[in-house]
């Protein structure tokens, strides 16, 4: 083994060895110890993400196996690792979001007495995800896919007594699992045509399989290529929390806010996207299914963004807004945009978990509520928090010079450019979420931060409503909210421990500056042969010889559509909270149908519930009552028992006691029935 | 090691100190009963081991051979030797039965010996199934299991006991008496022979071969079980005690997957293939409908009964898709629901032990009073759901992936187990160990004592070893599986 070779298996075996040590010893060590070590094993994955990433860029790719996992008749299922730009980029965006998020987390989750289990699982999930992300193959991508499903599940359930956390968890899981159904399929056919999971064999032979087609039903052909990428991005839906497998990722909000950063906006949630760019050799060969990705993201981007505008929940506002953001990455993604995905990938990743981060800071700060109808005006008082959520807030809608912008119109101008059907549709629906992305950003910035302090007051019509509204969901259905409020008043809100403030400062440093990079790293040969492009989907090739520089890039911005329409968004936020604060409520009164709708997310979880849940419950219980017991059981079982005679008399020699008497008997029986067969 | 008759001590060492055990007397001797059992588990799964250090993958055919006339006039042998489908079943067996006593240790205070005599005998009669060679021999071995099992349901089982060994008994005659006679003709075919390598040779008629296959199948599909002559397990699980649940899940299943592979595909090929599609569509329903019923039990037991009958769908669609990555998929998927099903039979058991109701309803919030079982129980639940990294993966796994090769849609319907098995796996740990304590006895609830980790933690750690390197359980399968292959694919119709 190379000493390359030995950083490899360092990057996830480093966190691992924290989780295990940190999970099972986090009795016996304690609380400080736990930390330590998880975010020494943290520190050091992230020094050898960093030497790796410098060899890779270096010009030195690595696929290789690590361990030969199975051998079933002709096929290896091998562990091993692939080294490119791709999984070392995001090697780097894990691993220092991961590290930032360890740090943050003393401060956040100081008082909570499952301190070491947290830290055992967030370097579990830091684990999986770096195993995802640096898998040679199919196999152990969906083992990394399913692990940090797992960790999720166990984090959203972290505090375990609440009904809402561990009704969110299970939600997660099944609603994932939906999307791993089709993933796993689609590794199955991967298996069956190409004889292998190994992705540099599968890609190097996708091109002759290309003209295949499969009859699924009867007297249909389908293109192989295509029934193979679409099953493989309906795993996407799930773990990116893609219309409509979106439905856990709000939810999941009842985690601790340090994995909403982590898990839920920065990392896993990007696996889907990520996963689709590693697979582009496959797609690029089918149009019908980059059409599919192409229009279920555009849904997701602009549908989901509408839901940010009405929500009141710090966290929730930010969740949707993820949820939109994920959007724009599929949507890049369906338009051939790789690299644009990958880069609003990583710059995402900073600005939300600054947000994310920064919203968890006010939380603290506001004793556990999350409310923003109970906050404003906490601008003053938590001045490293305003500046670090202001940052990522003008980062996500998309303003220049910020991160968020150059991603994200470099997306939109792709959408511009692409020619796969759909394409029009998603440019559309890409340019008005620009609008409602600029809106939500600032409307989250002015409503928490600016105006009124609500928090002193509770006879102020917000806080009022917020209260009735409180009370009346403990009474519906007595949900454990009672930790959660009765604090407003008591005292003035101050800002977090440097414990909290630091990583913001640390993750918001890159939410200004990372956009900057856009010319090597979308334009330029980054990615390198980890990215295929057909040469007939041309948007990219067009946007690189119109690149002038990231200077350029703004000054044009300047004429164009979306920018406008971004400092718009922003601009009515600033009306409606800031100049006219009473507005809104009126607005929200006004267009109460289509607030209810929205509030209602579409009315996707009570049809789930209905449908799903309570379908699956009912035909269960059909199929148990029905067939089971009715048919099978009382019908042919006891039927035939009463049928044959000779069953009252076994059943009283049993139940007098003579169950051993017959089972001796029926040995002697098939003694004797030898015999006589034999005997003549 | 060479020389000694290893299967033979492995199917004799149980059984003689199960005899022993019994002469302890009555239960004043109670510990002197729980040391010998031990003692004797223990043993019978060291003589199990050498079976796989000195097992050879590469070799084809069967090892550790021993021959012996038994009843001469009909050529009936005492012939044992395993490849290495038995070998990772009577390992599965042997170590099982060493957790069964350790589980009952405190929890049996009637009639220990007794109790410990019936599991110690069951062993060493599922040791012989898996080794025997000679198809009456096996026979016998395959009927004697019944009474060992009886015993355990019927005097340490739960109030409705009687009515569960009835059902339990009815379904199993049936299928019995008629493989009874279709051996009988297979006797006659292969000209006065009950040997396995004869029987494989023997042309036989389709027509006979259909014959010999229901019959077959009638006595196996019953012990998987297959839907629909499942509904004695639901019924048995819930009298048995935690003992006997466990061996009946983790090992009494298997003989009828056993039975399959080792008697029905290599005996009537022709026959297993025309009839493959019934038995894969059986398989699927009950991959789909049992998974739909058990996300709607009500009592712990019964739902991981019927778990269990969904997971065998699994084992029986992989034997009858007749490629390497079914057949080994199968082969897996009955190791590791035996390390699986057993513990989350354990788990009850423990959670039974302390509160005396198996009803989901009378719990939650035990995780907080039971930390550490809290933890186990979660990776046995994932596990039982399918979750890559623990052993329940990678049969499901290698299942789905020699489905899609016969037909897209069998894989279609065996996925659907990702979100079933997860719905009600975790749906009934939420309800169960999650949420706010729900009574003053979960309240009272003490976390699990030093036995009880060991026997969790170690299978724990099998669940875990299976999952993450899977390799060396699948290694010795390979030319065994292979050799299946052949036969099945090799007719025997009588040449015309």
């Amino acid at each position: 083994m190379t000493e390359m070779q030995k950083l490899y298996l360092l990057v996830p075996l480093a966190p691992l060895a924290g989780a295990v040590i940190a999970g099972l010893f986090g009795w016996a060590i304690g609380r400080r110890a736990a930390h330590v070590v998880t975010i020494l094993g943290m520190a050091v994955c992230l020094a050898a993400s960093f030497l790796v990433y410098r060899d890779v860029m270096a010009g030195n790719v690595f696929n290789g196996p690590v361990y030969t996992w199975l051998v079933s008749g002709n096929i290896r299922f091998e562990i091993g690792f692939l080294i490119d730009p791709l999984s070392a980029t995001m090697m780097m965006v894990v691993s220092f979001v991961s590290l930032m998020v360890h740090i943050y987390t003393i401060g956040y989750m100081a008082d909570d007495p499952g301190y070491q289990r947290f830290f055992s699982y967030i370097s579990l999930f830091t684990f999986s995800m770096l195993m995802l992300v640096m898998s040679n193959n199919f196999l152990q991508l969906f083992f990394g896919w399913e692990a940090v499903g797992l960790v999720s599940y166990l984090l959203i359930g972290f505090w375990y007594t609440r009904p809402t956390a561990i009704y969110a968890n299970l939600k997660a899981f099944l609603v994932n699992r939906v999307g791993d159904f089709g993933f796993l399929l689609g590794i199955a056919l991967v298996l069956m045509y190409f004889g292998t999971l190994d992705y540099a064999a599968v890609f190097a032979n996708a091109g002759r399989l290309a003209g295949n087609s499969i009859e699924l039903v009867p007297g249909t052909e389908w293109s192989l290529i295509t029934v193979i990428c679409i099953l493989l991005f309906i795993g996407a839906m799930g773990k990116s929390a893609q219309f409509p497998l979106h439905v856990w990722l709000p939810d999941s909000m009842e985690g601790p806010t340090p994995i909403s950063a982590l898990i839920h906006a920065a990392t896993m949630v990007t696996a889907g996207i990520f996963m689709v760019a590693r697979m582009s050799p496959l797609f690029e060969l089918s149009e019908a299914a980059l059409s599919f990705v192409l229009v279920i993201g555009a849904i997701t981007a602009f549908f989901m963004a509408l839901i940010a505008t009405v929500q009141y929940d710090i966290k929730r506002v930010v969740a949707y807004s993820t949820l939109s953001q994920l959007g724009y990455m599929t949507m890049a993604l369906g338009a051939s945009a790789y690299s644009a995905a990958i880069f609003h990938l990583f710059t995402h990743a900073f600005f939300k978990a600054v947000l994310f981060l920064g919203a968890g800071s006010v939380i603290i700060a506001m004793h556990h509520q999350q409310d923003m109808r109970r906050m404003g005006g906490l601008a003053k008082y938590m001045p490293v928090t305003y500046l670090t959520v202001l940052i990522g807030a003008i980062a996500n809608a998309g303003l220049p010079p910020f991160a968020g912008f150059f991603s994200k119109e470099t997306i939109v101008e792709a959408l511009h450019h692409a020619t796969v059907p759909g394409a029009g549709f998603a440019y559309a629906l890409a340019v008005a979420g620009v609008f409602v992305g600029g809106f939500y950003s600032f409307r989250l910035v002015f409503y928490a931060f600016h105006g009124r302090e609500r928090f002193a007051d509770p006879h102020h019509p917000d806080v009022v409503a917020a209260d009735a509204e409180a009370k009346a969901a403990a009474q519906h259905d007595d949900h454990g909210h009672d930790d959660h409020h009765d604090d407003h008043g008591a005292g003035k809100p101050h800002e977090s421990p440097w414990v909290v403030t630091f990583p913001l400062v640390m993750l918001a440093i890159p939410s200004v500056a990372a956009g900057w990079l856009i010319g090597g790293f979308v334009y330029g040969n980054y990615f390198g042969s980890a990215i295929t492009v057909n040469p007939a989907h041309t948007a990219m090739a067009v946007m690189a010889q119109n690149f002038h520089g990231v200077l350029g890039m703004m000054g044009h911005a300047l004429g164009t559509l979306p920018f406008w329409l971004a400092v718009a968004g922003a601009g009515t936020a600033w009306f409606l909270y800031i100049v006219r604060p009473k507005l809104p409520g009126r607005l929200r009164r006004r267009w109460g149908a289509v607030v209810t709708i929205l509030m209602e997310k579409y009315g996707l979880d009570r049809f789930n519930d209905w449908f799903f849940a309570g379908g699956a419950r009912a035909l269960g219980t059909g199929l148990w009552k029905g067939g089971d017991v009715a048919v099978i059981d009382n019908v042919m079982v006891n039927g035939t028992a009463r049928l044959v005679g000779w069953f009252a008399v076994v059943v009283r020699h049993v139940q007098s006691g003579y169950i051993y008497h017959y089972a001796f008997a029926m040995i002697i029986g098939v003694l004797l029935l030898l015999t006589l067969a034999y005997s003549g | 090691m060479q020389g000694l008759p290893l299967l033979s001590l492995a199917i004799w060492v149980p059984i003689v100190a199960g005899i022993a055990v019994l002469f302890t007397g009555g239960d004043r001797n109670a510990s002197a009963a729980r040391m010998i059992a031990l003692l004797g588990a223990v043993l019978g799964f060291a003589v199990a081991v050498p079976l796989y250090t000195g097992f050879d993958p590469q070799q084809g055919g069967f090892q550790f051979g021993e021959l012996k006339p038994w009843i001469e006039t009909f050529n009936i042998n005492y012939h044992l030797g395993i490849d290495g489908m038995s070998l990772l079943l009577i390992l599965l067996n042997s170590f099982t039965t060493i957790l069964v006593v350790a589980a009952a240790w405190e929890v049996i205070q009637t009639r220990v010996a007794q109790y410990m005599a019936a599991f110690l005998v069951l062993s060493g009669l599922m040791n012989g199934v898996f080794s025997a060679l000679d198809a009456m021999l096996f026979y016998v071995f395959f009927e004697a299991t019944l009474i060992p099992m009886f015993i355990i349901i019927g005097v340490w089982g739960g109030p409705n006991r009687v009515y569960a060994a009835m059902k339990f008994f009815l379904y199993t005659l049936l299928g019995s008496l008629l493989s009874l006679v279709a051996l009988i003709v297979l006797y006659n075919a292969a000209g006065g022979s009950f040997a396995f390598a004869d029987l494989y040779r023997t042309p036989l008629s389709m027509v006979l071969q259909v014959f010999v296959f229901i019959a077959f199948f009638m006595a196996f599909a019953v012990k998987v079980p297959m839907w629909p002559v499942h509904t004695w397990l639901p019924d048995a699980h819930v009298e048995a005690p935690t003992g006997g649940s466990v061996v009946l899940a983790a090992v009494m299943l298997k003989l009828g997957g056993y039975g399959f592979l080792r008697l029905s595909l290599p005996i009537v090929p022709d026959a297993s293939i025309h009839l493959a599609p019934a038995v894969i569509a059986l398989s699927l329903i009950a991959v789909v409908y049992i998974g739909l019923v058990a996300l709607v039990q009500t009592d712990m037991k019964k739902l991981i009964a019927y778990s269990s009958i969904s997971h065998m769908g699994f084992v029986t669609l992989g034997i009858f898709l007749f490629n390497a990555q079914g057949v080994e998929g199968a082969i897996i998927q009955m190791i590791s629901h035996g390390f699986v099903s057993g513990a989350l039979f354990l788990c009850v058991g423990v959670l039974y032990d302390r509160m005396h109701s198996r009803q989901i309803a009378d719990y939650g919030g035990v995780a907080g009073r039971m930390p550490v079982f809290a933890a186990l129980f979660m990776l046995f639940a994932m596990s039982n759901a399918g979750l890559p990294g623990t052993s329940g993966f990678v049969g499901e796994f290698l299942v789905i992936m020699g489905a899609v090769k016969v037909n897209f849609w069998f894989a279609f319907a065996a996925a659907v187990t990702l979100i079933t098995g997860a719905a009600y796996t975790l749906w009934m740990y939420k309800r169960e160990m999650f949420g706010a304590v729900a009574n003053d006895h979960v309240a009272e609830l003490k976390d699990i004592n030093i036995r009880e980790f060991l026997i969790l933690g170690a299978l724990a750690l099998l669940t875990l070893v299976m999952g993450v390197w899977p390799q060396p359980f699948a290694e010795v399968l390979h030319v065994s599986v292979s050799e299946l292959l052949a036969h099945v694919s090799y007719s025997k119709l009588p040449v015309q």
